[in-house]
């Protein structure tokens, strides 16, 4: 089986999520004597590209055309790609990026897709793949029908890749004329301040509706995150609420993220909000109810208001 | 113009959801089913575009399922779309199904924007908008938490529209534009969608659905996914109760979490 990872970077490094997709990759190539090979697709890509030659061969498109990310142009590139490598399944990680993008171009490739894989497994030399379904409420195990086989996975679920004793070659793609053009950048308005991003900290602190505002958001979830070197997030009630911005919006809509330890803040456990950190290793919960269902998902609860927690903590920790 | 809205009818999410003895299907006879919330966005916008720069537009909502969809299409034509399709087949198909049912009346009706949700609550997919956006080779816009029409030219014709849309991506806002026709697909933060009132209800009454089986669209399902077992997650976790913030410190460092 010849594997395809489709690889989002940040225009200097892939992502640590894309890299978990060759990961995955390398396990099933390793299961059925397959193949692994990355793709790269933007402007001024190489070096990424050369980055991902300890993994196997890279093929690269680069080009000012595909500066931004649009779907149209780069899931034909994908499709190019496909073809070039005769690859038999395509992964990427499940980000936005990918479902937006891998997502057309499954479309393109014959629609045998499956998202947000957390495990797989073999049966009489076929595929096995479990997804969680219903906000994570319940799992699906299911094959798929068809070839290429598109997958995307969780980054959180698989292990980052193992590098080869050589690296691979590089191969260039020719951006075919001409690329599609209905679709047409503005801009990009990226709230990541300098905090860690929240896929990947160790540790996450989570507000919830108790926050009541920018300020306080920044007090005590900040606060406290920035004690911890932890990354910070919150539910889509203060996403809602213009308190935090929608890419800290963790859940089942939002991202899904397994750090070593949560930290909920006033969050009362709705389905589509455990969806998201459920997976987390541990999770604490402050909250004033003490029936608040989180707490049925948490390792550590602590019943109180957050006002007054928080600060208490924050205060304790910056003792010596 | 025309808007084709996809409505998915899904199991209400606030109701708990149980696997059969079988493991195979979910036991939903009991479980309330409504329109899936993404698409209650996306019927929402359409009503605006209507009541705003588009006056002229007209509103198809489609199904594609069993007959008890009938009733989301109800629920369709009373918070406004003129009139309703159903596709009858006798279950939800997988994405790759929709995507070329969607197709097929895309190329019956000839719309110049689907605009549909980014993700069924059930299946939790995320796919058949991006498939049809290909499978038609459209421009497509996922993930869409707002949409601004500029008129290119002063006659409102649609051919002299663009959209410029937000959409809600890991990284932040990221703002395109687009050429019709398109596809759009609705994220939570698009709007908030209307309860339809009594007046509208009765009104819808007397709308339109139109049921066209497979065989007039020359279609034959071919399932790409195929599920061979569920399983409910339940938590495994105890919480174990502190009732100070130094019981809470130490709790953490004892047991290596910080
Ligand atoms: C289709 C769909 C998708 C969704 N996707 C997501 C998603 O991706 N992510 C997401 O988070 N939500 C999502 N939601 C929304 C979700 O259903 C909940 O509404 C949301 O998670 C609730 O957020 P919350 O816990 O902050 O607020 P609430 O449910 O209002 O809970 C607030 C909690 O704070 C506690 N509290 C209040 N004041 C204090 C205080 N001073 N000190 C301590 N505790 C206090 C309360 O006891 C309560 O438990 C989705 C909903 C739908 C319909
Ligand atoms: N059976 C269906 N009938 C009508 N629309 C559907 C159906 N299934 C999916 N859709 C549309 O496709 C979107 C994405 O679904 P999914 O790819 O299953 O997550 C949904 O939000 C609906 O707008």
């Amino acid at each position: 089986m010849r594997i395809l990872a489709v690889i989002e970077h940040d225009g200097s490094s892939p992502k640590p999520g894309s890299l978990a997709a060759v990961g995955f990759a390398q396990a099933v190539a390793e299961r059925n004597g397959g193949h692994v090979a990355s793709l790269v697709i933007g402007h001024t890509v190489a070096g990424i590209a050369e980055i991902l030659t300890s993994f196997g061969i890279v093929y690269f498109a680069d080009s000012p055309a595909l500066a931004n990310p649009l779907a149209d142009r780069y899931a034909q590139v994908i499709v190019d790609a496909v073809s070039r490598y005769h690859a038999d399944m395509l992964v990427a990680a499940s980000s936005t990026y990918a479902k937006d993008i891998v997502g057309r171009a499954a479309g393109l490739l014959g629609g045998a897709m499956v998202s947000d894989v957390v495990a797989h497994d073999w049966r009489d030399g076929q595929l096995l793949f479990v997804r969680p379904m219903h906000a994570g409420m319940v799992t699906e195990t299911v094959i798929l029908h068809g070839d290429p086989k598109i997958v995307t996975i969780r980054p959180t679920a698989y292990p980052q890749p193992i590098a080869m004793e050589t690296q691979g070659e590089l191969f260039p793609i020719a951006v075919q004329d001409p690329l599609p053009v209905g679709m047409m950048w503005e801009h990009l308005e990226s709230k990541l301040g300098t905090r860690p991003d929240v896929t990947d900290a160790r540790i996450v602190v989570a507000g919830g509706r108790a926050i009541a505002d920018r300020h306080d958001f920044e007090r005590l979830v900040g606060g406290l995150a920035d004690c911890l070197d932890g990354a910070i997030a919150s539910t889509r009630a203060l996403v809602d609420a213009g308190i935090a911005p929608n890419s800290l919006q963790v859940g089942q809509t939002g991202k899904i993220i397994a750090p070593e330890l949560y930290i909920a803040l006033g969050i009362s456990g709705a389905v589509q909000h455990l969806a998201g950190m459920k997976n987390s290793k541990k999770v604490l919960a402050i909250n004033k109810d003490p029936n608040a269902p989180i707490f049925d998902f948490a390792d550590y609860g602590l019943v109180g208001d957050v006002y007054d927690v928080v600060p208490e903590l924050i205060g304790k920790l910056h003792e010596p | 113009m025309k808007i084709l809205v996809p409505i998915k009818r899904v199991p209400d999410p606030d109701h708990r959801i149980r696997v059969d003895l079988q493991r195979i299907a979910l036991e939903l006879s009991d479980v309330p089913h409504i329109i899936n919330p993404f698409d209650a966005n996306a019927l929402e916008e359409a009503v605006r575009i209507r009541e705003g720069p588009v006056p002229d537009a007209e509103i198809i909502a489609i199904g594609i399922g069993d007959p008890a969809w009938q009733q989301e299409l109800r629920t369709s034509l009373a918070m406004g779309a003129d009139r309703a399709i159903h596709v009858g087949v006798s279950g939800p198909p997988d994405p790759w199904n929709v995507a070329r049912i969607l197709r097929a009346i895309t190329e019956r009706e000839s719309p110049d924007l689907v605009l549909m949700g980014k993700q069924a609550v059930d299946d939790d997919s995320n796919q058949a908008g991006q498939f049809v956006a290909g499978l038609l080779g459209w421009p497509q816009a996922t993930f869409v938490s707002q949409i601004e029409f500029i008129p290119l030219d002063p006659e409102p014709s649609i051919a002299g529209h663009q959209l410029r849309v937000a959409r809600e991506t890991d990284t932040g806002i990221e703002t395109i534009r687009l050429r019709l026709p398109a596809v759009i697909t609705a994220d939570l933060r698009l709007n908030e969608p209307r309860y339809a009132a009594l007046p509208a209800i009765l009104k819808a009454k007397r709308k339109p659905i139109e049921t066209i089986p497979l065989t007039e669209l020359n279609i034959e399902l071919s399932p790409r996914v195929e599920r061979i077992a569920l399983q409910e997650v339940s938590s495994s976790r105890k919480c174990q109760y502190v009732q100070s913030v130094d019981e809470l410190l130490d709790q953490l460092f004892l047991n290596r979490c910080l």
